[in-house]
Formats: structure tokens, sequence, C-alpha cells
């Protein structure tokens, strides 16, 4: 569904992504995971088109996509869920989430099932998004996100700063859009959670990626020593 | 947060969206929009049972009007806060002595004065969108100065000294007054109108998405350049209609007065005033800034330091202006843009 080839990306002279190369296959759940600064916002930033890349190719559905806008990309099916949340605060929940609506490519996703699937978004969706909790403001960001109709959904940092009962909700979330056959690239800093969830893994060090593996192939240790950058079990 | 199933949603979700109702509209807007049309009307018959010593300073605040409640498409809707649209009057009043010089009736080219300012901003706009916030605002009054320059440079235009509109002689006094009336009407009924379908069109919800958060509206599938673009030539060639009536107003233009950014501050001050991103907030703004113009005008100097001094006031003690102020505790909306969401069960 999606492969990224070689990718560089730069912020002025600091180059924060090295060659970075992964592959998505459709109905698949891709967990990227790394430390701090190892380059995971950056490249989902990339992949929607927020910041070009200064080398490399991004393939969404066979179509070149490296330089698209993100509203283009967005059409084609490519959603995200940013790192917190970032809702529009003077709009209330349910215009937030029509924002992402009225430029639905496909009925998959209406509003009456958007509500369905999250029915914490339907209760908030009268009031300001600057007046929702946290778990109220994830529930519409996912929802806005899922109002664009799309097919592969970017999930950045989604339990950063969620009480522990909070984040198992969005994770039933995630595991609920995983059974509705969606394409997900999760980007989490819970090792357990994102191995738990998704069907491969991708760490980044500093920029390059560390390992690339199917969950079940990969142990914990490997994931914490290409994480950590440290010496493997196997190594 | 729990996740429905996917299977079977829409029925579910169909009775979860039969819990509420959701509504754009409100008895008191209804009573809004019903006085609007009323004021409209009897605004429209000055010329017959008033005369021109009414229709003048009606002129001036219909003009004021129509410059904040733009101004406020702008900044208020698309978050860009320009210095510079006294380009577009300037360009709008000059456009329409080039339109009256081929021989064209000056009323009737007004709408072609608009169309040049609007058609000039949009080269104007590829350039100045790269910008945001200060660099914007900055950027923008640059722009109006080469404008003012170009047109103080430039024999044809009258230089220094100016023009006056041609074509207006065959007119008779009463009629050309009251022509101009009623086109300052139009232009500010139309300007507010207009601003008011776009809030409530999907091109206010982008521009609103926009102005909060540029970078979360693109990741949102909002086109942000495009929906800024709008804003931007939009207003231009609303401002440019204003200039066109200003000149028709006073029958003389030079390009010191008209490029002057004493215009965006008045329209910056009217809107902060009044309460931006409402649209009732720019009509009380313009109507206490033309108040104020009306009461202090005689202290010479001293009126442009009460002017600051009430603006400042206002900013302390109301932040979100006079409308927000009065109608965010009471929830009164006279020209609802949002939705409303009340229980039905």
């Amino acid at each position: 569904m999606i492969e990224v080839d070689a990718l560089d990306v730069h912020y002025g002279d600091f180059q924060a992504l090295f060659g970075v190369s992964l592959s998505l296959a459709r109905g698949r759940a891709l967990a990227l995971a790394g430390a701090n600064g190892a380059g995971k916002t950056t490249l989902l930033r990339a992949l929607m088109g927020a910041h070009l890349p200064s080398a490399g190719t991004v393939r969404y559905e066979g179509a070149d996509v490296t330089a698209l806008p993100p509203h283009d990309r967005v059409r084609r099916g490519i959603a995200m869920v940013p790192e917190g949340r970032r809702l529009f605060p003077s709009l209330t929940a349910e215009e937030n989430i029509k924002v992402g609506a009225v430029r639905a490519a496909s009925p998959d996703w209406p509003l009456a099932r958007i509500y369905d699937f999250l029915p914490l978004a339907a209760t908030v969706r009268d009031r300001r998004a600057s007046a929702l909790s946290g778990g109220e403001r994830q529930a519409v960001a996912i929802a806005r996100a899922l109002a664009s109709g799309p097919r592969l959904l970017l999930l950045d940092e989604i339990s950063l700063g969620l009480a522990p009962g909070v984040v198992e909700q969005v994770y039933e979330v995630v595991r609920g859009l995983r059974e509705s056959g969606a394409t997900l690239l999760i980007v989490e800093q819970d090792l357990d959670r994102a191995l738990g969830a998704c069907d491969d893994v991708v760490c980044l060090l500093e920029g390059r990626v560390a390992l690339t593996s199917e969950t079940a192939a990969a142990s914990r240790e490997d994931v914490v020593a290409a994480y950590f950058g440290t010496e493997g079990p196997h190594s | 947060m729990t996740a429905g199933t996917g299977g079977g949603a829409v029925t579910a979700g169909t009775a979860a969206e039969g819990r509420f109702a959701v509504r754009r509209w409100s008895r008191t807007a209804s009573v809004a929009a019903a006085g609007s049309v009323v004021a409209v009307a009897a605004l429209a018959g000055v010329p017959y049972y008033a005369g021109t010593s009414a229709e003048q300073p009606l002129v001036t605040l219909f003009c004021l009007v129509a410059l904040a409640s733009l101004w406020n498409l702008m900044a208020g809707f698309a978050g860009l806060t320009s210095f510079g649209q006294q380009a577009y009057l300037g360009a709008g009043a000059y456009a329409l002595y080039a339109a009256a010089s081929m021989g064209l009736d000056p009323f009737a080219a007004i709408p072609l004065a608009a169309a040049a300012a609007g058609v000039l901003s949009l080269p104007v706009s590829f350039a100045v969108l790269r910008l945001s916030g200060g660099h914007f605002a900055v950027a923008t009054w640059v722009l109006a100065e080469i404008l003012r320059l170009a047109v103080t440079l430039a024999p044809s235009a009258g230089g220094n000294t100016g023009v006056s509109l041609p074509g207006v002689s065959g007119y008779d006094a009463l009629l050309r007054q009251a022509l101009t009336y009623w086109w300052a009407l139009a232009v500010a009924v139309c300007s507010v109108a207009g601003v008011y379908a776009l809030a409530r069109s999907r091109f206010g919800l982008d521009a609103r998405a926009v102005h909060s958060d540029p970078v979360a509206a693109a990741s949102a599938g909002v086109a942000v350049g495009r929906t800024r673009r709008w804003a931007y030539c939009l207003s231009a060639f609303g401002t440019g209609a204003v200039g066109a009536v200003l000149f028709a107003n006073t029958l003389y233009t030079q390009p010191g007065s008209v490029f002057g950014v004493q215009h965006s501050v008045a329209m910056m001050f009217m809107v902060v005033i009044g309460g931006i991103g409402t649209i009732e907030g720019p009509i009380l703004g313009a109507l206490v800034f033309f108040a104020l113009q009306q009461a202090l005008s005689g202290y010479g100097p001293w009126y442009l330091v009460l002017l600051g001094a009430a603006g400042i006031a206002i900013t302390l003690f109301a932040p979100r202006g006079l409308w927000g102020s009065l109608a965010a505790p009471r929830g009164w909306s006279l020209f609802p843009i949002g939705h409303h969401i009340s229980g039905t069960s």
C-alpha cells in the first residue's frame, strides 16, 4: 500500500532521516518505534506531506506521492492523527470532525458510523475542543481522521499524556480499526503496546532504520536493542 | 472511548444521532435576519425621505462597515493580519478613474474597479502568502507603499496631486449623491452578507481551521494556501469596491490619502474593539468608530489620542471585543456561524 524508499529529510542543515526505507501492505499494522529524536514524527510528517524530503520517494497505492501537498494525500486516502491531537480549539468537536468529513473521498466513515465507533466523540460533539479532556480530544482527533475516509491511517503518539485507563480505551479503538480492515502505521513509545497491536515493527535509531521485522519474529530484546542502539542477544 | 463494532454501525449511529438535533439557526437569528431586511429597506429609502444631509455620514458609515467586515474575513476567519488593505482601496479608486477616463459611466464601472482590485490581488497573493504573522503584515504594508509610489510617479494618474473623477458632470447633484449612497449601501450589505455566507460555508470551516492550526488543517485535508488565497482576494475585491465608492463620494482622490496606512489601522481598530471572528463584531466596531469620529473630530490632534485611549481601554477590559464580551456570556448570536446542538429526547 505504501512504500518508502531511501528517504532523507532535513531541517535546514540538520539531517533528521538518513535513507529510510519501509513498506506496509494493505490491511496490516506497522509499529514505528524509537527513542525521542529518532525521527518517528519526522517520518510521519514526510508521509503526510507536511515536510518534504530532500531525497528518496514515497509511493502510495502504486503512485509517486513524494511531492504531493497534504490535502491531496488526504483525498487519496491517507489521514493522520497528529501528536498532541492538534484539534482546532475554537471549533466544536463536531466542527473539528466536519473539517475532515467535507473531504471524504468515500462514504466508508459517515458521521453516524464514526459516532457509533467512538461514542465518546458523540457525547462531546457540541463542546468546544478547548474544553475537552485528553481522552475526549484523542477520540475527536481519531474521529476527524476517520471522517476523511482513509485507507491508510497514521497514528502519532496516540497514548502520549493520557491516563492509563484512557490509553487502554484508545487501544480498544485501534483494535476496532484493525478489525474493520484499516491499514495502520502507529508511532508509539510504549513498546509493549506497539508490538501487541501491530503485525510489523520498524525501529528507528538516530534517523536510520535499525530494525525491520514482523512482530511475531522479533523478540522484545531485539527491539529493545534496536531501540537503544545496544548490541542485541543475537549479535 | 470504547469502540463500537464496524458492522451494523450505521443503524446504531443513527440511533445515536437521534438523541440530538443539529441546528445552525435560532429564533434570535430569524428575528435578526428579519430586522436586517427591514433596516436595509428603510436605509434604501433615505434619499427619498431624509436627503443629502443624512446621506453623507451614512456613506461613511457604510464604507466603514464594509471595510471592517472584509478585514475580519481575512484576520478573523483566515488568520491573515494585513496592514496593507489600503493598496486595494487605492487600486479600486484608480481603476474607477481609468474606467471613467475611457468613457465608461463611473457608477456602472464600480464593479469593474472592484474586479480590478481583485485581479491585482491574485499575483500579489502568491508573493505575500508565502509569509505569515508579522512578516505577512509588513509585506502587505510594503506592497501598499509600492503602489502609492507607483501612482505618485505616474503623470497619467495625476501624480502626487491626485485626480478628479471624470464623467460625473452630466449627473444632477442630488441624483449623483443618491447613486453614491445606494452603491455604498449595496457594498456594505454585500460585504456583510457575503462574509456571513462564506463563514457558514465549507470555506468558513476551512478558514477557521487554518486560523487555529495551519499544519493540523493541512493534515485534515484543508488546502491551506488556497483557503488563504480566497480570503485575501475576496477581501481585496470588496475593498476595491469601497475604494471606488469613496472616490465617487468625494470626486477627488490622491495617492497620499487613499494609500495611507490609517485605513488599515481603522479596519483593525473596528474589528478588534467590535469582536474579531464574528459577524456582529465588525458592524458594532464600525458603529463605535463612526460615533467616536463624529464625537471627537472637534478636538484636533487630541482626536487620535482619545481614539487610541478608547481602543486600549476596550482591549484591556473587553479583550474579546464589545460584541464578544456582551454576547458570549449570554449565548447571543444574531448571525450564527457554527452548529448548535440540543437534545431532542
